[in-house]
Formats: C-alpha cells, sequence, structure tokens
C-alpha cells in the first residue's frame, strides 16, 4: 500500500494526469474545474511541463491538440459552458485520431446555469455534443481516489486508441477532499501510442495494417512530414470525396473503439449477487447510493448498485445481463433524466425501469434514492 | 452563564455525543461556520488532514461562491472510522460559529445532541443550551498576537472538545496548510485553543 494523503478531486484529477505523463495543460478556467488549472500551473513546470492558460476554452483545446500532435501528453479541463464550446474540435480530434484528455467538471446547467452546483446534466453532450457520427470514450469517477486512478486510465486509453478521451466529473467529487493511497512508484502502468521512429518521406500518415485500427502516430516537427485534416482523409491523411475511403474510415474508427469494448467498459456492483432491485447510478451520485442501499440491505431489502465507471461506451452487455431477474431499476442521476434513456434501451423489456433526479442544484440524499427505491412519492411516508 | 452551569451542559453534550456516535460508526459530521476570510475552510481541511494523518476516513467540503469572500460561509468534515458513502454533512454532530451572521444561517434547527461551540462575540448563542461559548478572536488577537490565527485557535479547541485525532497528527496537520514561516506562531495559536477549551473541561 502507498502513502495515503488528503486531496481535493481536482486535484487528484491532476496529479493523477500528471502520474500517467501529463506535460501539456491548456485552459481557460471555469467553476468548478479551476482548480485543475491552479493545480497544473503549480505542477507541471515542477516536472518539466507546460501550463498555459488559453483565451477562450476552444483554444484551449486546439492548443492541447497541438500539443498531443507534436507527441506531448496532453489535457485541458473545463466545466459545462466550456464543454459546449470545446465540441468542435472534439470531433476533429476524433476524426483526425489526436490522442486528448477532456476533463468535464459538471455544473448545472444550461448555459452559464449555477456555477457552482453540481450537475451530471452533460452526460449526453459526451456522446452526442459534437457533430457527425464519432467514436468516444467517456468515463466517469465517483471518490477522489478513483479520480487519480481513472485519469491515468484516460491517458492510457486515449493513447492506445488515438482518440480524445472525456473525463466526466460532477462538482460533488471535484470539490470534495478525501484521503487518497496513492499507487506504489513503479505500479502505475502507462501505455504510450504507437510512434514512428524513423522518417520516411514515403510513409503514409495513417497507413493501417492488415487486422489493425490504430495507424502509428510520428511526432509532428521530428522529421516526419504528413497532411492532418478534419476533412474525410485517406491513408495518406490527405482529404478525399471517395464514399469508398470514407465508409472505409468511418468503420474502422468506429470499430476501434467497438471491437475493444472489454478492454475498454469497465463497471461497479454491488450487493448485486441476490439483488432484485437495481440502483444504476454513476459519478458523485454513487456516494448517495451506497448510503441509501446500505440502509435498505438494514432493512432486509434485497437492493444492490450497478454504477458504470466507463459510461461510454455504455455498458449495455453487463446491464443486460442483470435486467432479466430484477423487478425494478432504478437509475439515480443529477439531471432532468439522461442516462435513463440508454437504462430503458437496454433493459425496459426486462423489468420496470424509474427514475430519481436532481436538477435544482442541491445534490440527491440518501433519502431521496431509498425512496425511490421503496417506491414512496417524495413527501409520503410509508 | 456561570463556569458550572457551563460544565455541566458540556459534559451533557458530550455524553451525548458519545452516546450517538458508536451507532453510526464512529461517525462525526462536523460543520464549522464564520464570515468569509476567517479561515474556517483551512479549519475544516487542517481536521480533515490530521484525520488522514491519524488513520481515519475523511471527507470535506466547503461552500463556494460570493459567502467564501466575505459573509456567512461554512465549511464540513466528516470523519469517520469507517468508509464514507454520503459526502455531505445531513445530521451534524458539531457545528461551530465565528459570528453571529453564521450562527443565524446555520444553528437553526440542529438536531438534537449536537455540539455547539461559538465565539462570545455571538450573542444569541447564548442562550441556547449546551453552548460553549469562548472568546476564540479575542484569544487570537491579545494571546497570540495575531489574530489571523483565530481559526487554528479554534482548531485546537474543537479537536480538545471532540478528541478527534492525537495531538501530533494535528499539529502536523497544522504545519502542512499554514504558510511556511508561520508554523510556529500557528502552532501557539493551537495550544492556545486546547488550552481555552481546557479552561472550560478543567
Amino acid at each position: 500500500m502507498g502513502k495515503v494523503v488528503l486531496m481535493q478531486g481536482n486535484e487528484a484529477c491532476v496529479e493523477g494526469a500528471i502520474a500517467a505523463g501529463m506535460r501539456l495543460y491548456a485552459g481557460y478556467p471555469i467553476t468548478p474545474s479551476t482548480e485543475i488549472a491552479e493545480i497544473s500551473a503549480l505542477r507541471l513546470p515542477q516536472v518539466g511541463g507546460t501550463f498555459i492558460q488559453m483565451e477562450d476554452e476552444i483554444a484551449s483545446i486546439a492548443c492541447a491538440i497541438g500539443g498531443s500532435v507534436a507527441g506531448t501528453k496532453s489535457m485541458t479541463a473545463t466545466s459545462g459552458p466550456g464543454f459546449s464550446l470545446k465540441q468542435e474540435n472534439l470531433g476533429y480530434a476524433a476524426l483526425a485520431e489526436i490522442p486528448l484528455v477532456v476533463v468535464d467538471v459538471q455544473r448545472t446547467g444550461p448555459s452559464t446555469g449555477m456555477p457552482t452546483s453540481p450537475s451530471q446534466g452533460d452526460m449526453m453532450m459526451a456522446r452526442w455534443g459534437t457533430h457527425g457520427d464519432h467514436p468516444v470514450i467517456a468515463l466517469s469517477p465517483s471518490s477522489v481516489e478513483e479520480t487519480y486512478r481513472l485519469i491515468i486510465r484516460a491517458f492510457n486509453l486515449s493513447e492506445k486508441y488515438r482518440t480524445p478521451v472525456l473525463f466526466m466529473m460532477d462538482e460533488i467529487i471535484g470539490h470534495l477532499r478525501e484521503g487518497v493511497t496513492l499507487p506504489e512508484e513503479g505500479s502505475i502502468e502507462i501505455e504510450d501510442r504507437l510512434t514512428v521512429r524513423f522518417p520516411d518521406p514515403k510513409r503514409k500518415a495513417y497507413e493501417i495494417k492488415s487486422g489493425r485500427f490504430i495507424p502509428k502516430m510520428a511526432p509532428f516537427g521530428k522529421g516526419q512530414r504528413y497532411n492532418i485534416t478534419g476533412l474525410m482523409h485517406d491513408e495518406s491523411g490527405f482529404p478525399t470525396n471517395s464514399p469508398e475511403v470514407a465508409e472505409k474510415l468511418m468503420s474502422r474508427l468506429m470499430h476501434k473503439i467497438s471491437d475493444h469494448y472489454d478492454d475498454i467498459v469497465q463497471y461497479e456492483a454491488v450487493g448485486m449477487e441476490d439483488a432484485d432491485v437495481m440502483i444504476f447510478c454513476y459519478g458523485g451520485t454513487m456516494r448517495a447510493a451506497i448510503s441509501a442501499q446500505e440502509e435498505l440491505r438494514a432493512q432486509g431489502k434485497r437492493c444492490g448498485i450497478f454504477r458504470p465507471i466507463t459510461i461510454w461506451p455504455f455498458p449495455e452487455r453487463e446491464l443486460r445481463d442483470f435486467a432479466p431477474r430484477l423487478k425494478k431499476i432504478v437509475v439515480a442521476e443529477h439531471n432532468y433524466g439522461q442516462m435513463v434513456l440508454e437504462v430503458e434501451r437496454i433493459a425496459g423489456k426486462y423489468c420496470p425501469v424509474e427514475f430519481v433526479g436532481k436538477y435544482n442544484g442541491t445534490v440527491l440524499t440518501p433519502q431521496d434514492i431509498a425512496k425511490a427505491v421503496l417506491g414512496q412519492e417524495e413527501g409520503k411516508e410509508a | 452563564m456561570s463556569e458550572k452551569k457551563k460544565n455541566t451542559l458540556l459534559e451533557e453534550t458530550a455524553s451525548a455525543v458519545c452516546e450517538k456516535t458508536p451507532a453510526k460508526g464512529g461517525r462525526m459530521e462536523m460543520r464549522l461556520a464564520g464570515s468569509g476570510g476567517q479561515g474556517v475552510i483551512l479549519a475544516s481541511v487542517i481536521l480533515a488532514e490530521a484525520a488522514v494523518i491519524a488513520g481515519k476516513y475523511t471527507a470535506q467540503s466547503q461552500s463556494y461562491g460570493p459567502e467564501a469572500r466575505g459573509g456567512a460561509c461554512r465549511a464540513e468534515t466528516l470523519i469517520s472510522d469507517t468508509s464514507i458513502g454520503f459526502t455531505k454533512v445531513q445530521d451534524p454532530t458539531f457545528l461551530m460559529t465565528l459570528t453571529e451572521a453564521s450562527y443565524q444561517k446555520y444553528a437553526k434547527d440542529l438536531p438534537e445532541g449536537c455540539m455547539l461551540l461559538a465565539d462570545e462575540s455571538v450573542s444569541s448563542a447564548a442562550s441556547r443550551s449546551g453552548a460553549v461559548i469562548l472568546p476564540i478572536l479575542r484569544t487570537a488577537k491579545e494571546k497570540v498576537g495575531k489574530a489571523q490565527c483565530a481559526n487554528i485557535v479554534a482548531v485546537g479547541c474543537i479537536n480538545e472538545m471532540l478528541h478527534i485525532v492525537d495531538r501530533e497528527s494535528l499539529a502536523k496537520a497544522v504545519a502542512m496548510h499554514v504558510p511556511s514561516g508561520t508554523e510556529k506562531i500557528n502552532l501557539t495559536a493551537l495550544s492556545e485553543g486546547e488550552k481555552l477549551m481546557q479552561g472550560v473541561t478543567a
């Protein structure tokens, strides 16, 4: 066991990112993610990295993309309003296959909404925020310690699959301080992108060897000249309008994620062995769910929790395995109903799916969730 | 309030907390309130840090927004022997207020058995049975010689009152979080806080 230290969620995000190899942070501060920028500004120069505050959120993600293209693991962080602005370049990074970690510490929206209040209102934007079909990996931590470990995984996945990874935090975890058991030195597994060591004028930038999904990535400015574009491109990296090439590229981009579902998707099941009621939740909502589930178990209710750690791709296979033996699923989230749509899609034909949410800036309490599990209406006692 | 009466009330509230905590897995739910700039958030972080050093579980959070820069602000620290699910204080076992405004805002609807520590300037707290009222701000200014150390005086009072962690862990936590070069005066503030509470419980 490593050392235990007190850390804030946003701090753990930076420390984990640095442990994963992040050496460029480009951002524009916004509550409740501001500490990520502040701590990056302090810590990155200490480890030979670079912090840069850009003029806005769009420039921030553009800068992080540029850093990554040059071979430096890069991150940007924001909250809802900034996450909206980053969507265009997220699509660019997805199509140009540029590894990148984008953190969204969610606050109550829409628009500038309630800056200091928790929310999970950006979950569908994480999936569909940028236009066009595109692959997405999104992760969501439910404790400060998990933030540290999971941001490392976010970097690893982005490097391995050459894709932006969205790190969906919420104000509950971002601003929470807890003890974190740091991993022992040398015990952290780091994945690096496959790179091109020797420049070759004839090399195709997006060359795909048979049976592989992910092209090697040459660091820009190190001798290998190539083209990067947000237009559909062939293996040389230059734009094309060829339907055949476009179809092949899109298909590969989607399959490089979906064919690695088992490697990417993670979830946590608590007390699901004999459960007939499932609480479905993720991120900071898990904390209220744990307390609710403990209380319900003490009352003899066979209640369990299913928590996706990987939000996108959605852990539909695992949810589908549990659903047929349940009496009902209660989906708890801090929004007006987003991931509940996915749960209904997957499990709706097996059991009733109910929803309990908060969208007024306050947090769901264990009592709110327990009431929903017991089937009591708000304010009505059993 | 006479010293004797104060002592009896303190013992009563202390025993109420002791009876209550084991049922909640040794869970202490503390809310610290004051005016933005008084350092209640730092005090709350120091208590959380001390808990981590002492090998306990903790969850600390605070109010954000304009109140953190003046007006009534609050910070919360949960400390437990077992892992913590819900991270917000629902049923405080302890409240400290350094100002009348924060008392008015946060002392309403306190659950029975919740211990209350207030600065002597909080005039409304005197009427509350079981309240422990101490000159926290004045001690910082007059005995420690630095008004900004009031939050560390408060930390000393709180730990002496609730016996959350051993003194070594607490002193370490204080030294970790105060600006470098001010460790000595802040450790003095911590001792003065402890002494202040010892005066009540002696």
